[in-house]
């Protein structure tokens, strides 16, 4: 049998719904390898996943874990929870890294309740310190950071998405396939999935460099098609404040914000967009913010490093004419 | 059917929100406390669909300091029928892990056949509770709902996944979390507010759950250090004239943004 490293960090690694690892796999396998010896883990359904074990060692994983238990693409959660509760057992690692995404905290939850292990949610860096290994946190959208760790144990962590740059070596392939008894616990039934489609070639907003949002300000969806634009000029993805999703103009995986998505870009724009405590916390560790709003008062100056006070249906068409002509 | 909303109260986040420097807890007095926004919408999921199923009986649990009560009077006065309050001072600072088994114990007490949360809750945002609640009860699970149909001995709705949008089930009795796609919690009226008056309102501690905060077997999440970031200043701001959109581009194009 397999023995794995001391100081081992098991990793689960999402697939998308085309059987290749989630965009996430690197930062956590990035993360792993800065604390230990990362060990990935792969579920799927029964022959979904493609390559798992050549694209984990690609991104760092030492060894890589493949499972395909029962009704992993059928019932929410619990087969990978036991896919993972099987793994731990066999490689008892200093830690779990799991993705902060909808499924990889549904996953960590009933993880940690399960094994009792202690959970560290949203961390954006891992460290190890002579007791074990330390998370990372920035919390109230950046305004502290905090240091957590288990009193005993291996804890759980879910890594922010985009949030680590570090990236492994690359590994060579080894993988074994890992048997996983169900454990019977009830789940949830997907009936139907429908995958969204990619709309553009735009980067994602997750862990983009440049990021371009629209509030209330842009008026309508119509309208709304100016941050497109400009987001295309800088190479940006595309945010949106709630208003602009709740006014349903754009998908509810644009916001940004205390209940949406928390970035870091290089550079942040933000259109009409009045800068309410719950958007900033989304977006005010961003390097460089720019605002345009024609409300001189608008909380979102505060924070910005270069404020237009203006109508952005005049500033923004104009920026986008200097910047295209500049470029050629 | 016996439904059970999650609510928690929370640092209203119109104000500035802050942590004790110290002991890296949510510093109460530093702005007004509110009921979270999530556990309202939840709860007017309940209040809606509690019309068209047989004896509805909506109960509000919550995990809170004793200052509390006050706010968490205001769910009996939007229409729920009885609030089950922990309040224990060994609890303040519980973890993830504490707070599901606190939960899920005073669930159990009570009895349930849904329990309704919030998929994320405002000052947490651990995003997990409801998923540890449902594996500690032994129950089905389904997050993040932007829709739900609750029927006699089911509950269904469209889950917002990661890359996509699915439709799931499961048999009562179960946990689900909720969006902030739902519809905000409704205004209490002066109806509601005198008929919470006489709305039966439990207290709890950890010991009446047979719950020891201090046990030492299970590992619990501890906060080693707490800094605060240096707040963010503003820059330089300018007045339209006819050409900020080229001075914007200068800008962007000197600092190689663009
Ligand atoms: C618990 C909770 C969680 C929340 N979570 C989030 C979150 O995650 N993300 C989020 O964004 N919000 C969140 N909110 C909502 C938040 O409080 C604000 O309501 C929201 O961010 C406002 O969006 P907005 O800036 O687009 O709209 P508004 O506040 O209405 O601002 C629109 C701005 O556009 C400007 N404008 C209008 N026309 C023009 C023009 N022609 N040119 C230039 N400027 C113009 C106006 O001056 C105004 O400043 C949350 C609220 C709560 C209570
Ligand atoms: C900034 C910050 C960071 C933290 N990080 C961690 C961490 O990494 N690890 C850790 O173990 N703990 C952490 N905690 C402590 C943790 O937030 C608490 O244990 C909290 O009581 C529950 O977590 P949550 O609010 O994140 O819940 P979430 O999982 O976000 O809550 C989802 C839903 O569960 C229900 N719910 C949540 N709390 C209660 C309650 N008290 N009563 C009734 N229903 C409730 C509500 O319906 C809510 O909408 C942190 C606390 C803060 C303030």
């Amino acid at each position: 049998m397999t023995t794995f490293p001391e100081d081992s960090i098991l990793v689960l690694l999402e697939t998308t719904p085309s059987g290749g690892l989630a965009k996430s796999a690197a930062g956590l396998l990035g993360a792993a390898s800065q604390v230990g010896t990362p060990i990935a883990l792969v579920v799927s359904a029964s022959g979904a996943a493609s390559n798992a074990t050549q694209n984990a060692a690609a991104l760092g994983a030492k060894q890589v874990l493949t499972a395909e238990p029962e009704g992993a693409d059928a019932r929410l959660a619990v087969p990978t929870v036991d896919a993972l509760a099987a793994a731990a057992d066999l490689v008892r690692p200093d830690a779990v890294l799991i993705s902060n995404s909808i499924d990889g905290r549904d996953v960590a939850g009933r993880f940690a309740a399960r094994t009792r292990s202690a959970l560290a949610i949203d961390a954006v860096g891992v460290s190890r310190d002579e007791e074990g290994i330390v998370a990372h946190h920035s919390v109230y959208g950046g305004a502290y950071n905090v240091d957590c760790a288990p009193t005993f144990g291996a804890p759980v962590i879910t890594v922010r998405e985009g949030s680590i740059d570090v990236r492994a070596e690359a590994a060579s392939p080894e993988g074994a396939p890992l048997d996983v008894p169900p454990s019977g616990a009830p789940a949830a039934s997907i009936e139907s999935f429908e995958e969204q489609a990619v709309v553009s070639t735009r980067p994602e907003l997750r862990g983009a460099a440049k990021v371009v949002a629209g509030g209330r300000g842009l008026t309508s969806q119509e309208q709304f098609a100016l941050v497109d634009q400009l987001a295309d000029v800088l190479g940006a993805a595309v945010g949106a404040s709630r208003a602009a999703v709740d006014a349903g103009w754009v998908p509810n995986s644009y916001q940004v914000g205390q209940t949406g998505i928390s970035v870091s870009p290089q550079l942040y724009v933000a259109l009409g967009v009045s800068g309410a405590i719950q958007h900033r916390a989304g977006m005010q560790t961003a390097k460089t913010i720019v605002a345009i709003n024609k409300d001189p008062d608008a909380p979102i100056f505060e924070i910005a490093d270069f404020g237009v006070v203006g109508d952005l249906f005049d500033v923004v068409p104009q920026l986008i004419a200097s910047l295209s002509a500049r470029k050629e | 059917m016996r439904i059970i909303v999650l609510m928690k109260e929370v640092p209203d986040t119109y104000g500035e929100r802050k942590l004790n420097l110290e002991t890296g807890l949510a510093e109460r007095g530093a702005s007004e406390a509110v009921l979270d926004e999530i556990g309202e919408r939840a709860l007017e999921l309940a209040l809606t669909q509690a019309a068209s199923l047989e004896d509805a009986e909506i109960t509000v649990v919550s995990m809170a300091p004793e200052t509390a009560t006050a706010t968490l009077r205001k769910a009996l006065a939007m229409g729920a029928d009885k609030l089950v309050h922990i309040a224990d001072e060994n609890l303040v600072g519980a973890d993830l892990g504490l707070t599901a088994e606190v939960l899920a114990a005073a669930i159990r007490r009570t009895g349930f056949d849904l329990v309704i949360a919030g998929n994320l809750s405002t000052d947490g945002y651990g995003g997990v509770l409801p998923a540890m609640i449902a594996e500690l009860l032994g129950v089905p699970y389904a997050s993040a709902l932007t829709t739900v149909d609750i029927s006699a001995d089911r509950v269904s709705g469209t889950r917002e996944a990661d890359g996509g949008v699915m439709t799931v089930a499961a048999p009562l009795p179960a946990v689900i979390s909720i969006t902030e796609r739902f519809p905000a919690g409704r205004f209490p009226n002066f109806k509601g507010i005198m008929a919470a008056k006489k709305k039966p309102v439990e207290t709890l501690t950890a010991a009446d759950l047979e719950i020891d905060p201090e046990g030492l077997e299970t590992p619990r999440s501890i906060m080693l250090a707490v800094s605060e970031r240096p707040a963010r200043s503003a820059g330089t701001k300018i007045v339209d004239e006819g050409d900020a959109g080229e001075k914007l581009a200068e800008f962007l194009i000197q600092n190689r943004l663009a």
